[in-house]
């Protein structure tokens, strides 16, 4: 009996999954090229799972600010910031996250997922209910699991389950704080914000939304859902990265709440870790900075989606409905994902294997991003790549409509 | 809206788990056998984000809520008909 006995299906789970090609946890590129390009095994690929959604990774202004910044503060700041204090950066940052989502108040996590974690773990507390959509990301999963708050899941996308789930609460004591993302990591689609924002009013809750996917790719200013949906004032808190459309790695939360700093001494995932490096900050910075001025990244990553979209819909894959970023093919059963997945890479596309239990509703998804940085021709490429590839695995059927080369108009 | 059975008020273990037994079902391939025993994840094969959903639909079949830290404690049909039970109780 070993320590690691419990993961006995894991492992036999895993192995199944690695017998059937490479290991789609463990892809090891040996060069990254650019935002949409990289050398894996020796072979050129393009990269179409990535979250870049601005592709800025590459940025000459932010990797300007962040060399700059290491030669002038240091690689590291040894400690977290209420230990070992706050460098300027770190203020300038959280000043400007605030400025531009026009709120009082921001701060800054050091990776999204510690944002998640700290904000919602610390905000519901004992007595407290904590109400989440069934399709969040595991760090507001865990978030739940390190909050006194009772949990309850409703149904993804339904304000009416949502509604009739704190109608069952009504009595009890506590405060009710509803979760739910601007645009949901493994299926790509977008939260019914209008409709959370009413069941929110009327049902006297507090609101968070997780704009992690959403923030530079929707809204006007680039501010998410909840600015495209045109409900921030019922937005109590917006928790967002700096992993994707900065092209970077942090995290953030933003409120107009007055004692919203008071965080800052009660939670924990935020106190007890090491804060984030200048160059990171100064990085992020020049690039939130490049997203406040520059409309046209949004507007290219936008029509990108809705040609990846529209040329996998017309190729005949079973995908959803909303032309976003991110796009989510389901595969009929989970050996045909690994395969198909397995030999897209094998022809030059990497994207994202999701398998259960990481989907929604146990569903097998091959899931691609798309870029602002990458070209039509690259998505045409891809977009042929994988309609081929489907074809001769059979996940796509004769029923299907064959495309011609380019995808998309 | 529950497409297995009407919300019944039971008052007895027995009916509460038949009940259970049947929105379980609707979830776990036909012609499983279930035993008030079963464990609910190793036996009858739910991962955890189907025995979460599982959770709902026993949460809207009784009209009840029960919160995810409630289930962590749950490991069979047993275990869950006495939390939904109690909590049938505490609702009066």
């Amino acid at each position: 009996m070993s320590i690691f006995s419990k993961f006995d299906d894991i492992r036999s789970a895993f192995a199944a999954l690695t017998n059937a090609g490479r290991n789609p946890f463990g892809i090891r590129f040996d060069k990254i090229l650019s935002p949409t390009e990289a050398i894996l095994d020796g072979r050129h690929i393009l990269l179409f799972g990535t979250n870049n959604y601005l592709g800025l990774t590459f940025d000459p202004m932010a990797i300007t600010a962040s060399v700059e910044a290491i030669h002038e503060a240091g690689t590291g700041t040894t400690g977290s910031r209420i230990a070992n204090g706050t460098y300027s950066g770190h203020a300038s940052l959280e000043h400007q996250i605030a400025e531009f989502f026009g709120r009082r108040s921001a701060m800054v996590f050091t990776t999204g997922y510690q944002a998640n974690l700290g904000l919602i773990s610390t905000l519901a507390g004992r007595g407290d209910h904590l109400l989440i959509d069934a399709d969040s990301h595991a760090s507001i999963y865990d978030a739940s699991k390190l909050s006194a708050a009772e949990i309850i899941r409703f149904r993804h996308n339904d304000p009416r389950d949502l509604e009739r789930r704190l109608r069952r609460l009504e009595g009890q004591p506590g405060s009710r704080i509803i979760v739910t993302e601007g645009l949901f990591s493994m299926l790509g689609d977008t939260a019914p914000l209008r409709e959370i924002a009413a069941v929110k009013r009327e049902m006297g809750a507090y609101l968070i939304v997780d704009e992690a996917h959403s923030m530079g790719v929707m809204g006007k200013k680039g501010r998410g859902l909840a600015e495209a949906a045109g409900v921030e004032a019922d937005v109590d808190f917006v928790v967002g990265t700096f992993s994707k459309s900065l092209g970077a790695i942090g995290g953030f939360a933003v409120s107009d709440l007055p004692d919203f700093d008071l965080l800052r001494v009660v939670c924990r995932p935020y106190m007890f870790t090491a804060s984030l490096p200048p160059a990171i900050v100064a990085s992020v910075t020049a690039s939130l900075r490049r997203i406040a001025t520059d409309n046209l990244l949004g507007a290219r990553v936008q029509a990108n989606s809705r040609r990846l979209h529209s040329g996998l819909a017309k190729a005949g894959f079973d995908i959803g409905a909303e032309a976003n970023p991110i796009v989510a093919i389901r595969i009929a059963n989970r050996g045909l994902a690994i395969r198909f997945w397995n030999a897209l890479l094998d022809r030059g596309v990497y994207l994202n294997l999701a398998l259960p239990p990481a989907t929604p509703a146990s569903l097998s998804l091959i899931r691609s991003s798309v870029s602002a940085a990458h070209t039509e021709a690259q998505i045409d490429r891809a977009v042929s790549i994988i309609a081929d590839t489907g074809y001769e695995l059979g996940v796509l059927g004769e029923s299907s409509s064959r495309i011609a080369v380019p995808a998309a108009e | 809206m529950d497409r297995l059975s009407g919300v019944g008020l039971p008052n007895q273990t027995d009916n509460i788990e038949g009940e259970i037994i049947a929105v379980l079902s609707a979830r776990i391939p036909a012609g499983t056998e279930i035993s008030p025993n079963a464990k609910i994840a190793r036996d009858l094969g739910l991962d955890s984000v189907a025995i979460m959903d599982f959770v709902m639909d026993i949460e809207d079949h009784f009209d009840i809520s029960l919160p995810l830290d409630r289930v962590a404690e749950v490991e069979t049909v047993e275990d869950l008909s006495r939390a939904v039970e109690a909590l049938l109780k505490d609702r009066g």
